[in-house]
């Protein structure tokens, strides 16, 4: 084992390459491109949470002067390089996500109605589109009781985190 | 609301992790597929050879198809007993006959040999008064739908003609190829597509896909389905279908514009080329017409490769940075074995051979230009370029071809000059991805329509789907590393100089990629395959921990095991070559005589006592003959995790 995978420059090669991983698996056409409508899950399965605001930052900062839809890698590598070195969009803590859901439930029920889920998620914050919505209560709701258990959610959504 | 905000954000970042794994999943699969292709066709020339003369062992003389009339095969003298109750056949076909064997797949039953044959019979017939290249128009009262691979299964045939309705001169089809392998009901779809073929010959059009060929049907699963279901008729019916299959046009063409083909094409394709030559000679690409072989065979000794698949101006199908040495096949072996006096091909057969070969086995490509398919190990990629000079060529607007799995069951591609269409949905498993067909009226506009054969009663999640995807995928790669353990073993240590038992992220994905070779996101895949220290080092050893192997067997040597976990599929190919009656069993002398032309091959060095060790342990009940569907049941590996992943679910 080496020591200089320490040094800055083995750091910022660490995370090149971490980058480069994941731009590829949506580079379908192996052209050192993506789709512009990716760029939000590259960014996000990085582990970053940014907001729909700074993604769209982030967008406006890498995209061709004249929209092609499409995003380069060398446009993205230098600014996702940042993002993740100086650490922007950190992960908000698995706790606050339970309190969250607790603030949406003041009754303590332990649980939500699909409708009351669904207009806080569409109607609050950065709300959900229609698919975004759908994909959300098939995963969500307790096919047998038709509510949403939010702790076994929350359980589901933060567990595959390595 | 600043609930609402962290919930959205949570969800979405959790969305993309699905999605994330959703990708590496499909890459996984798709790699692994095409390597399997890519030893298939390195191994080609070896194939090729067992199948020419290693036969003689048993004492039925060479066995060449080339020169073998299939007609043999005397449908007339079977009898179909009277507690048959499944379909009957009775020629010229009639819709009351296409109807009765649909309803009777339905219903899980088989149709009997006898019909098997005759069917076969009258298809090939049929087929030999066809032409190579298919011409047809379409009216404004019909389209045209437009099919790609089907590949066993029949759900997804029945999903078709479900939807679209059934073939009829009304709604006439073309079926562009792979019509069998991989899927449990090869057989019954050829027969559905052969019945409707003689039905409606002017309305049912099929064109030949590279799994149309015999010695692709003992690797993925064909040959295998047709003996299980066929046990006294199976040889006969295979042997008929070698023909039928190499009797199939290579390429359909609509309204002069649109032109259909399995593959695609390359820099050399020829239309005109095509038109005159004799498809049938082509068997399988996987056969090297005679001349080549002997190229080969000459070339030893360091010498390049020759008549290899794809152009010949490209360097052989395989290219030596993509193989690792153990798949280098120079084909040493080869040289003492083949016959001396071999009859050299006639002169332009190679060329035919290639032509064909480019149709059924070639992939687009985003770059302009023509390159070998590496990935695959033959036929070639195209480019943009190519695509367009041979539309123009020949007067053109569109390409239509299948091949490759697409998670929407079509692609565009080149400028909407390149359409891909593919039919199986759930190729690689549950939810992988949609099939879809096309529709081509007169203004040729293609309309596309998707479905997907659903087994569940209740739809799955998103985050279900690809949970049951991902992890097949996975296991599929443990397997991959259990088979090349010492290799990568050996790989680890190197980095890990000062016995640690861990090795850095970067290091680890560097020494799994240089050793498999499969273009993976190892880094990514790095937590799923293996345990991590606190600080993300990779603790090498454990990425073996979920893996053992089915049955140990004391005789066989450690390295011994490793090599037949990697080449069981390979070994399955030869022993159905050499157990020409399909009985399952093989003599213990052939066993070891195989093994050690096929170790020398692959450069494997295994000695000659492990050798005999193996064969005498394996030969449980001491009569001289192995049952090799057993012993290949004994080197499966199995994984540790599958009870509990059973329990889960």
């Amino acid at each position: 084992m080496a020591e200089d995978e320490d040094s800055a420059e083995a750091i910022v090669s660490q995370v090149h390459r971490k980058i480069r991983e994941a731009f590829n698996l949506f580079d379908v056409t192996s052209n050192k491109t993506v789709d512009v409508r990716e760029i939000g899950t590259i960014i996000r399965s990085l582990g970053c949470f940014p907001t729909e605001g700074e993604l769209h930052e982030i967008i406006t900062e890498i995209e061709e002067e004249e929209s092609t839809g499409s995003i380069r890698f060398e446009k993205f590598l230098p600014t996702m390089t940042k993002v993740l070195l100086e650490r922007k969009f950190r992960p908000i803590p698995e706790d606050r996500l339970l309190q969250a859901f607790e603030l949406l439930d003041p009754e303590k029920k332990g649980y939500l109605e699909p409708e009351e889920l669904k207009k806080f998620m569409t109607q609050e914050g950065e709300p959900f589109s229609h698919d975004e919505m759908e994909e959300m209560l098939s995963a969500a709701v307790d096919p047998d009781k038709n509510v949403i258990f939010y702790k076994d959610f929350v359980g589901m959504m933060t567990y595959d985190d390595q | 609301m600043k609930a609402a905000i962290l919930i959205q954000r949570w969800y979405r970042r959790y969305i993309a992790r699905l999605e994330m794994r959703r990708r590496y999943t499909w890459s996984i699969f798709q790699s692994i597929e095409y390597a399997g292709e890519q030893e298939q066709l390195q191994l080609s020339s070896f194939f090729s050879f067992m199948l020419d003369n290693f036969t003689q062992l048993n004492g039925s003389g060479p066995g060449d198809p080339m020169n073998e009339e299939g007609g043999g095969a005397r449908y007339e003298l079977i009898e179909v007993c009277d507690s048959y109750c499944g379909p009957h056949l009775s020629f010229p076909l009639s819709v009351s006959h296409t109807n009765a064997l649909l309803s009777a797949f339905k219903e899980q039953q088989t149709l009997h040999a006898r019909y098997v044959l005759q069917l076969l019979h009258e298809t090939k017939k049929f087929l030999k008064q066809m032409p190579n290249i298919i011409h047809l128009s379409t009216s404004y009262s019909k389209e045209i739908t437009i099919c790609g691979d089907l590949h066993g299964r029949l759900d997804d045939l029945l999903l078709i003609f479900y939807k679209n309705g059934l073939p009829s001169p009304e709604n006439p089809y073309v079926f562009n190829g792979d019509f069998v392998d991989r899927g449990k009901k090869s057989v019954e779809i050829i027969v559905i597509l052969f019945a409707f073929l003689l039905l409606y010959p002017d309305h049912m059009h099929l064109n030949r896909g590279n799994h149309e060929d015999h010695i692709m049907n003992l690797r993925y699963g064909f040959t295998k389905e047709v003996m299980q279901k066929y046990k006294n008729h199976g040889r006969d019916i295979l042997k008929l279908l070698q023909d039928v299959f190499s009797l199939l046009p290579v390429a359909t063409v609509i309204d002069s514009k649109v032109l259909i083909v399995h593959g695609g094409i390359s820099d050399m394709t020829d239309l005109h080329f095509l038109d005159s030559i004799e498809r049938h000679k082509v068997k399988s690409a996987l056969r090297l017409p005679r001349r080549s072989l002997d190229c080969v065979v000459m070339a030893r000794g360091g010498g390049q490769v020759k008549g290899q698949l794809g152009s010949s101006r490209h360097h052989p199908g395989l290219s030596p940075s993509m193989l690792s040495p153990a798949h280098l096949s120079q084909v040493p072996c080869l040289h003492s074995f083949v016959p001396t006096e071999t009859l050299p091909a006639a002169p332009g057969e190679e060329e035919e051979w290639k032509q064909i070969v480019d149709l059924l086995w070639s992939d687009p490509k985003v770059q302009n230009g023509c390159t070998p398919n590496t990935f695959r190990g033959g036929g070639c990629y195209f480019g943009p370029d190519v695509t367009h000079s041979l539309l123009q060529r020949h007067g053109l607007s569109l390409l239509i071809r299948s091949h490759q799995c697409k998670q929407e069951g079509y692609e565009v591609c080149h400028d909407g000059k390149v359409i891909t269409i593919f039919s199986a949905s759930n190729y690689y498993e549950e939810g992988s991805n949609r099939g879809a067909y096309v529709k081509l009226g007169p203004d040729l506009t293609p309309r596309f329509f998707q479905y997907q054969v659903s087994h569940c009663t209740r739809k799955l999640t998103l985050h279900q789907r690809v949970s049951v995807a991902e992890g097949s995928a996975l296991k599929a790669l443990q397997e991959k590393l259990f088979a090349h353990r010492s290799e990568l073993m050996n790989t680890f240590q190197k980095y890990d100089r000062n016995n640690t038992g861990w090795i850095s992220p970067s290091e680890w994905a560097q020494a799994v990629e240089s050793v498999l070779r499969l273009d993976l996101p190892w880094r990514t895949l790095r937590p799923r395959l293996a345990r991590l220290t606190q600080d993300g080092n990779v603790e090498y050893l454990s990425c073996f921990e979920n893996i053992y192997a089915g049955q140990p067997l004391p005789q066989v040597t450690p390295n011994l095991a490793e090599t037949l976990y990697r080449y069981r599929t390979d070994l399955e190919i030869i022993f159905n070559i050499i157990d020409k009656d399909h009985s399952g069993l093989i003599s213990i002398e052939e066993f070891r005589h195989t093994w050690k032309l096929f170790s020398s091959h692959l450069r494997v060095a295994v000695e000659d006592s492990a050798v005999d060790d193996l064969a005498r342990s394996i030969d449980f009940n001491k009569d001289g003959s192995i049952d090799f569907n057993e012993f290949l049941e004994a080197f499966r590996v199995v994984h540790r995790l599958d009870t509990k992943d059973q329990q889960q679910e």
